[in-house]
């Protein structure tokens, strides 16, 4: 059975990996290379990395730093950022990307996306979507949420899938870094614009919220800054999912059978007795 | 034992480092090429790939490197892996965005995958394969393995050849061997431990053929 995927998002903006929130305050978390050997060896369904400096510089994907991290994943990885051409497409691919996200390009470079589509495959090609609540109701924007666009997200995601696209990457701006969960609204009018697989972004702060999506019928559940910060993030929150009988692959050496989650979604503190045994406990390496 | 050498067919089809990671990860020696006369130098092939399958066998044509992998894999025996693009190139022929000849290795045609009420494609994510014949890269997969799938078609062979299927809305074909020829419609180079073990399994058929 095709399970829901769980992704990392890590937004990139000037080199480092940031904690982004409402697309207008920034923290530093650290180097991109590091967050993807972590996000990997925990696990992660899949890496998408966001460089939110190269549109506004109008700057080409920093490949260098896209071979390294690709070479540290062994899980899936999409990049997004200037990506406002086909040559720019191929980079990206050639650098060890197996997709690329779009979002300025939607309304600047529109032929962009099919003409990636027709090359490498339209599975290759994500749209981003960034979408804000505003009087009017949902709207779309591009430009790392500077621009309007003056669409409906979800128009915006057809004319996407119209053009080519093979995904829809959704963020909430409203929900980035505000630890309220996903917005269920924006999610079902989005996912029932298209028929192509819808990857939602902004908002998680504990694992129940990726199981409110996935109820939702997405594809896969995103987050940022929700892994960043507690070892073994990745594998603790597919143990809470996969405990609720959610279909999500938890197939890691280490898997947290047995572990309780507390009131924030984190692994609890197992008990004395276990952790007597465990220091008499033989837990072989794994050969691969 | 010396290391056997793993040419991997670089045709300008998508990116073929991560199939370089995975091998260099289990100590595998392997080299890049896209000269059809390096691959003398190699004992197995693969043939990795992603992007439209026309495109794909332009390429292959181009730098001369289908009478070249013709006579590796057919004429001398050497294994090969195909890997997503490289399995469905075996096809005799693909229907994505027209119609195309393929190598022709295999009796199968490359079709939409078929669309379904719940089935959004193109399929991507982590699905699990189910075992139909023993296969040397399949030994250790299980009911519980996942390896990372993405794509739109599919292809449709002869029943003796299939060594595993895969099911999202209807079920499709995600591995089959004929021989030396093994192909899997998943990446296992970029699908963590269960990618790695059969990348694994791969290495133990190179060194045992």
């Amino acid at each position: 059975m095709l399970k829901r995927r769980i992704v990392g998002v890590l937004v990139v903006k000037g080199g480092i990996v940031v904690q982004s929130i409402g697309f207008s305050r920034y923290l530093p978390v650290g180097v991109p290379e590091i967050a993807v050997e972590y996000l990997n060896r925990w696990g992660i369904d899949e890496i998408v990395i966001l460089d939110i400096d190269a549109t506004p510089r109008k700057a080409a994907p920093a490949l260098d730093v896209l071979k390294r991290c690709s070479a540290l994943s062994l899980a899936p990885m999409t990049y997004g950022g200037g990506i406002a051409s086909l040559h720019a497409i191929e980079s990206v691919i050639q650098a060890g990307f197996e997709k690329v996200a779009v979002n300025t390009a939607l309304v600047d470079h529109p032929e962009v996306i099919t003409e990636g589509a027709r090359s490498f495959g339209c599975q290759s090609i994500v749209a981003s979507i960034d979408a804000k609540k505003t009087e009017a109701g949902y709207e779309a924007f591009v430009a790392c949420g500077k621009r309007a666009t003056g669409q409906a997200p979800e128009a915006l995601a057809k004319h996407a899938q119209d053009l080519g696209a093979g995904e829809i990457l959704l963020t909430s701006i409203d929900r980035n870094g505000s630890k309220l969960g996903y917005d269920a609204e924006l999610i079902s009018r989005v996912r029932a614009a298209v028929t192509i697989p819808v990857i939602v972004c902004g908002g998680v702060d504990h694992p129940r919220h990726f199981r409110e999506a996935i109820d939702l019928g997405v594809s896969a559940v995103a987050a940022g800054n929700f892994f960043h910060y507690t070892e073994h993030s990745v594998i603790v929150a597919k143990r809470h999912l996969v405990s609720g009988q959610a279909p999500v692959r938890l197939d890691t050496y280490t898997t947290y059978e047995g572990f309780a989650h507390g009131a924030r979604g984190r692994a609890t503190k197992r008990d004395d007795d276990y952790l007597e045994a465990l220091r008499f406990m033989y837990v072989p390496e794994e050969v691969i | 034992m010396s290391a056997k050498k793993i040419a991997i067919v670089n045709y300008g089809m998508g990116n073929v480092d991560s199939v370089g990671n995975a091998l260099a990860h289990l100590g595998g020696e392997y080299f890049v090429t896209n000269e059809p006369k390096r691959l003398d130098d190699a004992h197995a092939i693969v043939l990795p790939g992603v992007g439209a399958f026309g495109a794909a066998m332009d390429n292959l044509r181009r730098m001369e490197l289908v009478p070249a992998l013709e006579r590796q894999v057919k004429d001398k025996g050497k294994p090969y892996l195909g890997i997503c693009l490289g399995m469905q190139l075996l096809a005799k022929d693909s229907v994505e965005q027209g119609f195309f000849e393929g190598l022709g290795w295999l009796d199968a045609h490359v079709l939409e995958l078929p669309p379904g009420p719940d089935v959004r494609l193109p399929h991507v994510g982590w699905n699990t394969a189910t075992v139909k014949r023993p296969s040397p890269i399949l030994e250790r997969v299980t009911e519980d393995s996942h390896f990372f799938f993405d794509h739109s078609y599919h292809l449709a062979c002869d029943e003796s050849v299939v060594t595993s299927t895969c099911t999202y809305g209807a079920t499709f074909v995600s591995s089959v061997q004929k021989d030396n020829v093994l192909a899997v419609q998943f990446h296992p180079e970029k699908s963590q431990r269960n990618g790695l073990k059969m990348l694994r399994a791969f290495l133990n058929f190179v060194a045992s053929h």
